[in-house]
């Protein structure tokens, strides 16, 4: 029988995440190599992400299945593996992909768990080889890059957003198909009792598909309010080296890097900041990187794609002026 | 109450990291620490315990090697000297690619054989492996509810709330005991051994849990380097090189757009 790809595509406010359409779109286009079988989207949440089943399809999914009720509506681990280990068992596909976003990353290891089979986390790099998935994944810090293999049925793998191209042409919607939900919040022992936006207008740094991050060089908290501004021109999201958080000049919220968040954005400007390996962790998946710097000899120069050497004093009052100019 | 606390050695997240021979890293030189994530985790497992008075034991777990640089035993001492009460140990010389399930795998079956648990904390993931799985893992194995990314945690009346730092939003989460709790940066404020501590630290005990290691099926078949840098373009000095960065932005890299 041909084998199957499960691919459990995060929904969040009636919008399906990017990461989880990238994983389709590459599941749809190794269909051939991965067996043949149905790529099939599993959408678990509340009542909002039932409407989802045509963007699903335009990236591949021949099949929809969505498990909503409104407790779900909010992201709660025990209960959506469940819901996700008994759709898996129904669908036996040999292939599971689940976008690492932080809620993916949380949920994908359950399923392992569950069905005790091993799990790729956080995947930078996938080819197939004879139905079996040949996996690349950093550790370290990005300092060295783990090659991975699972021997055991189903293959489960969270992909990291950016890491695979959205297919262009839009596919048919999906044969949609509805699996009940025969439990509650209780049974699983865990109940989401509140849920507040971390800040009602700014983009999360994860999501953000450019970002401006200042580091030690910005001299002061003060100093962040010429990124702010030259962020809203640009429709960026503002981020912080370590040094920054620690100095208290910017939340924690805020920091990208090893012991903060690891962010792959199509842009990323660093401003002042000298490029440690710990920061490089977070970042160095970006498809796009501007460094800004007035020491030639910094490291983020060696992984930057385009650099200005210089005072970021000087450089910034001009990046501001020149984007809106070009606003107009 | 039992708090488990797991906690794992790590290289320092400064150390310099050499791939030796395709298969592993060179420990020579390399400062291993207990894990950063896994310290707030003690902490906070710490001062739970304290807020709940007589009677309530932190232990620390540790799954690891107990020769040469990855020694899981210094880092339960660096536990217990941060106020644990006392360690196990599941020896595994073969821990550095370990499948993150069997190490799940492992740690469930020391803490099932201890008996009653009413929390099991760790860090929120290991900083070299990066997987962030053995958590949710635990709690899947355990038959317990579990909440990664925790940035606070409150325990009573046989309950445990916990505030998650989830993506764009936060998360209030409430799970009946036994639970499972993974935590951030900010769940504990870090923390510092005493000498007090220190000293009495040596007179605890480590026991050691005897686990067969199996294959759930992850396999780290190579390490590699990271791959070389491409060179990058140098646009210009000073804010004279701003409007060609912006022309290469726009027209180049095609990565903005007005």
């Amino acid at each position: 029988m041909a084998s199957k790809v499960l691919v459990i595509t995060e929904v969040r406010g009636g919008k399906v995440k990017k990461g989880a359409l990238e994983c389709l779109a590459e599941a749809s286009r190794q269909k051939d190599a991965l067996g043949g079988g149905d790529v099939t989207a599993l959408v678990i949440g509340g009542p909002s992400a039932a409407g989802v089943a045509a963007e699903l399809g335009a990236q591949g999914a021949d099949r929809v299945l969505t498990a909503t009720a409104d407790w779900l509506d909010h992201y709660n681990g025990d209960a959506y593996a469940k819901i996700a280990v008994n759709a898996i068992k129904q669908e036996s596909p040999e292939v599971v992909l689940v976008a690492a976003t932080l809620d993916g990353k949380d949920l994908a290891p359950r399923i392992a768990a569950h069905l005790d089979v091993g799990y790729a986390a956080d995947v930078t790099g996938m080819t197939v080889d004879g139905g079996k998935l040949l996996l690349t994944r950093p550790v370290y810090a990005g300092k060295a890059y783990a090659k991975v293999s699972l021997t055991k049925s189903p293959q489960i793998a969270s992909p990291r957003p950016n890491t695979f191209a959205l297919l262009e042409g839009g596919g048919a919607a999906g044969a949609a198909s509805e699996l009940a939900v025969d439990f509650s919040a209780a049974d699983v022992g865990a109940t989401v009792t509140g849920e507040a936006a971390a800040s009602a207008d700014k983009a999360d740094l994860t999501e953000a598909s450019i970002i401006v991050s200042g580091g030690r060089g910005m001299k002061g908290p003060e100093n962040f309010s010429m990124l702010e501004e030259f962020a809203d021109l640009i429709g960026a999201t503002v981020g912080a080296s370590r040094a920054v958080v620690d100095a208290g000049w910017r939340p924690h919220s805020d920091q990208v890097g090893q012991t903060g968040k690891t962010v792959s954005p199509n842009l990323y400007f660093a401003v002042g900041i000298s490029g440690a390996i710990q920061h490089l962790a977070g970042m160095s998946t970006s498809k796009c990187i501007v460094a800004i710097n007035k020491d030639s000899d910094a490291p983020i120069f060696k992984v930057a794609d385009y650099g200005i050497v210089g005072d970021l004093f000087e450089v910034m009052p001009k990046m501001i002026e020149h984007a809106k100019s070009l606003k107009g | 109450m039992r708090i488990f606390v797991c906690v794992k050695a790590v290289p320092d997240t400064a150390a310099r990291i050499k791939v030796k021979d395709g298969a592993s890293i060179d420990p020579s030189g390399v400062k291993f620490v207990l894990g950063p994530y896994d310290a707030r985790a003690v902490a906070k497992a710490i001062s739970l315990k304290e807020a709940a008075g007589d009677g309530a034991e932190v232990i620390a777990i540790s799954a690891g090697g107990t020769k040469g640089e990855r020694d899981a035993k210094k880092r339960i001492k660096d536990a217990l000297a941060l106020g644990a009460d006392r360690g196990i140990l599941i020896p595994d010389e073969a821990s550095e690619n370990r499948d993150p399930l069997e190490v799940a795998k492992a740690l469930a079956a020391a803490i099932k054989a201890e008996g009653e648990h009413s929390l099991v904390l760790l860090g929120r993931t290991a900083v070299d492996d990066q997987a962030m799985s053995v958590g949710p893992m635990l709690g899947a194995l355990l038959g317990a509810p579990c909440v990664t990314d925790a940035v606070g945690l409150e325990v009573a009346d046989g309950k445990a709330t916990v505030t998650r730092a989830a993506e764009g939003r936060q998360q209030t989460v409430e799970l009946t005991l036994p639970a499972v709790v993974s935590g951030q940066r900010d769940l504990a404020e870090e923390k510092y051994p005493k000498l007090k501590e220190i000293l009495k630290a040596g007179k605890k005990k480590i026991a050691t849990f005897e686990h067969t290691w199996g294959d759930s099926g992850y396999t780290v078949t190579a390490l590699e380097p990271p791959p070389e840098p491409v060179a990058g373009k140098i646009v210009g000095e000073g804010p004279d090189a701003v409007p060609e960065l912006f022309n290469l932005l726009q027209n180049e890299a095609k990565k903005l757009s007005f």
